[in-house]
């Protein structure tokens, strides 16, 4: 079968760095896969708890960059305790036992301790970039550890003198605590940066500060990206204008203070954005005004700024209707809105058949088209008839079967389903699993989906990584049969209560189901109130 | 060595993840081909002829009234899918004929066996919540639940620890095969969690439509705790103004002479003067006029506006504000965007008042302000170069005099 030494399949193999081209690689023929183990530098693991760091490294010894996910997604939103799991001081100790020459660690979700930091720090010369997404656990001391340039605190002094060393920095991100002489120094030491991110940006239009600050930002010219603004003087935005051009990534979601015309102002700036993150009191005049501005816009995510309030909700279907109609290379969507028709769906679903993920979340969970009284079934099913390479969709609203009887039917490239307060009955599941043959992740929250719908097809969850339940209607007995049949799966009952030591009958109802498939069996690290099946 | 870069994001900036060391072992062990669709022709469901009986029409994408043609629709789906389902086996579940038509029929705004809608009739009961920056507290359920109240580490502090209450279970859902409006759903017996008062409160079962105080629901919505926090940081020190804190509303109280009420109007609704002003007109014609609800035509009462417009805009009334530091200033002066920061309060009062302030300097023409930056000039002034100051005070005051 090889003509070829195995440096030259190297070489070739070099060039490709998809994950799931590599996968198939290493599936040809045994060599093949000898030289792909050999050669790969690149691995993600999407689920902490599906393999051990043992048989990783076993697998790949040449491994450079390390990306681990931990716990499941709704963890986000509370409905997983902190102690539950994903713990990356295993795996660090394992990496650095064996000797691995780690470049890069990517963690979401998951425990990372102070140890394991300074273990980190110590174990790897190479190591050269550490990215934690939503994980927990770590103190400044430990990130000092990391930084090893910055021990004990960092002051403005120190800050400036480390801008100055460093010319290749490309990325600085600033919090309140950095007032605004010290943040045109930096830009002045700094003109090379990629991505800026202001802390605080309360000046007053007439002062000195402000005027050098001007002429620091001009002189950036290379800032694609702009976050911030935690607090904020509207109409000293003005000076930002000159670097709004170049912006492909601007993200305001964290700026309550900017609203109203002078929101609109900066946004008629940005005609190359790329990607936006807005609070949704920008309205949907502000919004029709992204959607003539901004027309490279793909990524669009409106969050609430008052998400517990009574209905002030700035956001609705005319908004997300607009931007659809003028940006059409959108293709992907994270909206928080107060209602939603299906006509609205309907016509979005036709302007934009190109998105990716579509993540609406109406924030009264069940409410249906405000127009019509008729649930969002028809408004979603157009959205995955339309968009073909749908591959990521959260459902809100209020909803019937008939949503996932679409959903089964059109969502061919679907991977990760988001259900809430919806469907009638264990049909709605049973389309689902049956018709997204690419499913991957399912996760659902308070519907009515009981062991009928979760036994039907038991080996369907190999093929997925990961189903999430809490508060449907599988009792404990239905759980059990699963891990029964399926040894390859872990079934974790998630029971805070304690309810279920006390009352072990079968039929109770599990409040919170996470099943996930792994190569290694039971994990040893459960906290007392996780039961593994 | 350069020291390591040092990314902390909130956000990942997302690709779609594939699936790696698992797709090895997926293959490994041999799954066997399954049918998920369970059509002849598992490629596309646009092909021909499979799917022409299958409700093409019921997901045409088009546009009808509202309310129009959805029951017809849904009743052909039925139809449809009943045929469909005889003849090749589409889904496991064959559901009876009562099942399907009514469930796609039914109306579906009866709020039945929602898991949300009870779960607010339980928190009906709660005195809604306590926001407070660091926590999410219950305070009728969670102090003595047994449920982890954890303390988030590092970066997240004080995360939640609501993780007790939950919703009840909506019972009834297999009643979708019941045909009659379930106009109600009886709670179910609430599950025996360890010291949860709040389970034994849950048995209302008022669960008609729009729950009764906005309660929160566990993880719902689905934002990021650390969002809300910052949020919440954020609008607080944004905020210097009187009103609800954060970009929402701007409430100032508006009070007009010889009114027997104050009115409040939201900074934030209006862009402009013209706009504050014109709404501040509706509000108080009838006060002006001293007809409220008189039996006027329209051409009264549009004559009455224009009179008041006259009379706003005129010289019988004038709108001021009470600034930051307590001072009455004129509306008008200052861009817009610093005045809605720097008002408290308005009050609409008669030219004739304004001018008998005591002060003729704060008349219509010269504000406040202007007034003291002047004095301020020419004092700062004084010391330096004294001739000048003098005789520029001497022209101002004959200015003003003449004015």
């Amino acid at each position: 079968m090889n003509y070829f030494p195995d440096e030259v399949l190297e070489h070739v193999f070099d060039f490709i760095t998809s994950h799931k081209d590599r996968n198939s690689v290493s599936l040809v023929c045994k060599s093949w896969y000898k030289i792909e183990r050999y050669s790969r530098q690149r691995v993600f693991i999407g689920n902490c708890y599906s393999i051990s760091p043992e048989r990783l490294i076993a697998r790949f010894p040449g491994l450079k960059s390390l990306t681990l996910k931990g716990k499941p997604h709704f963890a986000d939103f509370n409905l997983v305790p902190h102690d539950w799991g994903g713990f990356v001081y295993p795996w660090i100790k394992a990496l650095a036992k064996s000797r691995i020459g780690l470049e890069e660690l990517r963690l979401k979700r998951m425990v990372v301790s102070d140890e394991s930091l300074e273990l980190l720090s110590k174990s790897f010369v190479n190591f050269k970039s550490l990215v934690l997404v939503s994980c927990e656990g770590f103190t400044t001391d430990g990130l000092a550890a990391i930084a090893a340039n910055c021990r004990g605190e960092v002051n403005l002094g120190a800050l400036e003198r480390l801008v100055s060393r460093s010319p290749n920095l490309k990325s600085l991100r600033l919090n309140r605590a950095v007032p605004l002489d010290t943040l045109q120094k930096l830009l002045m030491r700094a003109p090379q940066l990629v991505d800026l991110g202001i802390g605080s940006y309360v000046h007053d239009p007439f002062s000195e500060v402000y005027n050098k600050l001007k002429i620091a930002i001009q002189r950036c010219k290379s800032i694609r990206s702009l976050s911030g603004f935690l607090e904020v003087a509207p109409h000293c935005m003005s000076a930002i204008y000159p670097i709004c051009g170049n912006l492909t990534f601007l993200n305001l979601s964290y700026a309550p203070g900017l609203h109203g015309n002078k929101l609109m102002k900066l946004i008629q700036h940005c005609r190359k954005l790329q990607r936006l993150w807005i609070l949704d009191c920008i309205g949907d005049k502000g919004l029709g005004v992204v959607a003539l501005t901004c027309k490279e816009l793909q990524e669009l995510r409106v969050f609430p700024s008052d998400p517990f309030g009574a209905g002030n909700a700035a956001v609705t279907e005319e908004g997300l209707v607009l931007v659809s109609a003028g940006c059409p290379k959108l293709n992907s969507l994270l909206y928080f809105c107060q209602q939603m028709t299906n006509a609205a769906l309907i016509t979005v679903a036709k302007n934009c058949p190109n998105f990716i993920r579509f993540r609406l979340c109406i924030l009264d969970p069940i409410k249906p088209d405000p127009v019509t009284n008729q649930p969002l079934d028809e408004g979603f099913g157009a959205i995955v008839q339309s968009c073909k390479g749908l591959k990521r969709l959260s459902l809100s609203g209020l909803l019937t079967d008939q949503v996932f009887l679409y959903i089964g039917m059109y969502a061919e490239q679907l991977e990760m389903l988001s259900i809430a307060f919806a469907a009638d009955s264990d049909k709605g599941m049973l389309y689902v699993l049956n018709g997204c043959k690419k499913l991957r992740k399912l996760e659902i929250r308070d519907c009515p989906f009981g062991d009928a719908a979760l036994l039907e097809d038991v080996g369907k969850y190999e093929t997925m990584r990961s189903l999430w339940m809490s508060s449907c209607e599988v009792t404990l007995g239905g759980c059990k049969s699963v891990a029964e049949k399926m040894p390859s799966l872990n079934v974790e009952i998630i029971d805070e209560c304690e309810q279920m030591e006390f009352n072990l009958d079968d039929k109770q109802k599990v409040d919170k189901m996470y099943l996930y498939r792994t190569l290694v069996g039971h994990r040893k690290d459960a906290p007392e109130y996780v039961s593994i099946l | 060595m350069s020291p390591p870069l040092l990314g902390v994001e909130e956000e990942v900036q997302s690709s779609v993840s594939s699936p790696s060391v698992e797709c090895i072992s997926e293959n490994g062990i041999g799954l066997k081909e399954r049918n998920y669709l369970g059509l002849s022709d598992c490629s596309s469901v646009d092909s021909s002829g499979v799917s022409s009986n299958l409700n093409l029409k019921a997901t045409e994408l088009r546009l009808g009234l509202p309310g129009s043609q959805s029951p017809e629709r849904e009743t052909e789906l039925c139809l449809l899918n009943l045929g469909k389902l005889d003849e090749k086996p589409l889904f496991p579940l064959l559901p009876s004929k009562d099942g399907i038509c009514s469930s796609s029929q039914k109306n579906v705004v009866t709020g039945n066996k929602r898991g949300f809608s009870d779960t607010m009739d339980g928190f009906s009961e709660v005195k809604g919540y306590v926001y407070t920056e660091k926590s999410w507290m219950f305070h009728e359920a969670g102090s003595d639940s047994e449920s982890p109240q954890s303390v988030g580490h590092g970066k997240y502090p004080g995360n939640s620890g609501v993780n007790v209450i939950l919703s009840t279970r909506s019972p009834g859902v297999k009643a979708s095969v019941k045909q009659d409006e379930p106009a109600n759903v009886l709670q179910e017996q609430p599950r025996a969690t360890n010291g949860t008062s709040l389970k034994q409160t849950v048995i209302s079962n008022n669960n008609t439509g729009a729950p009764a105080a906005k309660a929160q629901v566990v993880g719902w919505p689905p934002i990021r705790p650390f969002r809300t926090k910052t949020l919440a940081a954020s609008s607080k020190n944004n905020d210097e103004v009187d009103g609800k804190p954060g970009p929402g509303a701007l409430f100032v109280k508006v009070s007009m002479d010889g009114a027997p009420y104050l009115r409040k109007v939201d900074l934030r609704t209006y862009s402009t003067y013209q706009e504050l002003s014109s709404a501040l007109e509706k509000m108080f014609s009838c006060f002006t006029l001293g007809q409220c609800g008189s039996n006027g035509t329209a051409g009264k009462e549009t004559l009455s506006e224009s009179r008041l417009k006259d009379l706003l805009h005129g010289s019988e009334y004038v709108v001021t504000y009470k600034d930051k530091d307590g001072d009455w200033m004129l509306v008008g002066d200052v861009p817009w965007e610093m005045f809605i920061e720097t008002c408290k309060r308005l009050k609409i009062m008669k030219s004739s008042d304004a001018i008998g302030l005591g002060n003729y300097l704060v008349s219509r023409s010269l504000p406040k302000n202007v007034i003291k930056s002047i004095i301020t000039f020419v004092i700062h002034h004084f010391i330096d170069k004294c001739v000048i100051s003098f005789c520029f005070c001497f022209f101002m005051l004959i200015f003003c005099l003449t004015i």
